[in-house]
């Protein structure tokens, strides 16, 4: 079932920034960056149960030029931040960004020295997860929330 | 206290009074296990000994403590196994607190290798003769040895560095 069987013989008005947006919002890939027990969560959110095919997200690309969302799993060592940060800085615009669990978030139980307390240090997050682990249907809500984000967004702007 | 050593312990500690007995300082029982306290000086030769002579061939961790104590502050704790005799026991040695140096014992068995390197990076003990002296998990420039108690849990504000979140984009 295309959009051609539903449309029939006529035609559709639309403005260029909210056709761009609901294509960007459902094709939002993951660069999933598991970094402890949160990815094994982050695998359920991919696979069949809950599957993220729902919302376009079930491409998990391992290549940070191939990806739209960066889902921060699990806990970020101060070594591990500049290989992140660097990840970040090769995903091409635009990007978003999940930090799930209670430790990509704030830390979480990791109070010591060796751990970022909270990814928002380094990378610009768009949405939080609470939990340890977060359940997966938490992490397609902050899907779904990166999804309302995008919608609203001005993807193309007259630059004047 | 009196001692219920098992049969081959009862040995390493009988041939160590034999052999070193200006070296050993205590032996004593705890929870079940059996430690060893020697001076530090005879450290390599005792291991030698215990690994040519009886048979312990593997050293299955070495362990670092911040006894937080004025005098011979630190200690470090080799587990030692030997699989003939099926007997483990634990050999402690102090250090002092301005200085703390010991021998490496990573020429006996090779696994000290990193063992060493993490007392190191954790309470800043240093080893003599180690074929590969520096931190192991640590950055390299990093300044403080984590697990002696006077280190803040949080760590010293800005002694590791975050990456730099505005990179110049020409
Ligand atoms: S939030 Fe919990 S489950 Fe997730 S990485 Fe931290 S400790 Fe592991």
């Amino acid at each position: 079932m295309g959009l051609e069987s539903a449309l029939g013989e006529g035609y559709l008005t639309t403005r260029v920034d909210s056709l761009t947006n609901w294509a960007r919002a459902n094709a939002a890939w993951p660069m999933p960056m598991g970094l402890a027990c949160c990815a094994i969560e982050m695998m359920a959110f991919a696979g069949p149960k809950y599957d993220a095919a729902r919302f376009g997200s079930e491409v998990m690309r391992f290549s940070p030029r191939q990806s739209d969302v960066m889902i921060v799993a699990g806990w970020c060592t101060y070594k591990m931040s500049h290989a992140i940060r660097r990840i970040w800085d090769q995903m091409p615009d635009p990007k978003w960004c999940i930090a799930m669990g209670a430790c990509a978030s704030t830390g979480g139980m990791h109070r010591c020295y060796g751990v970022v307390q909270g990814v928002d240090n380094f990378l610009p997050v768009d949405t939080y997860i609470s939990g340890c682990p977060p359940r997966p249907d938490a992490v397609l809500h902050a899907l779904m929330k990166i999804q309302d984000k995008i919608k609203t967004e001005h993807s193309v702007m007259l630059d004047t | 206290m009196s001692l219920e050593l098992s049969e081959p312990l009862q040995k390493v500690v009988d041939s160590l009074s034999e052999n070193f007995s200006d070296k050993l300082v205590d032996v004593y029982q705890s929870s079940g296990d059996t430690f060893i306290r020697i001076e530090a000086d005879a450290l390599h030769e005792i291991c030698l000994y215990l690994k040519n002579d009886l048979h312990y061939v593997y050293l299955s961790d070495i362990i670092g403590t911040d006894r937080y104590t004025s005098e011979d502050r630190f200690e470090v704790i080799y587990n030692l196994l030997s699989l003939k005799d099926e007997a483990r026991f634990f050999l402690k040695v102090w250090c002092e607190e301005e200085n703390p140096e010991l021998d490496s014992v990573a020429d006996i068995w090779k696994g000290a290798n990193w063992n060493e390197r993490e007392v190191y990076d954790m309470f800043g003990i240093k080893f003599r003769n180690h074929p590969d002296f520096r931190r192991i998990f640590l950055p390299e420039d990093f300044d403080y040895f984590p697990l002696r108690k006077e280190f803040p849990l949080l760590g010293i504000p800005g002694s590791i560095e975050l990456p730099n979140t505005t990179p110049d984009t020409d």
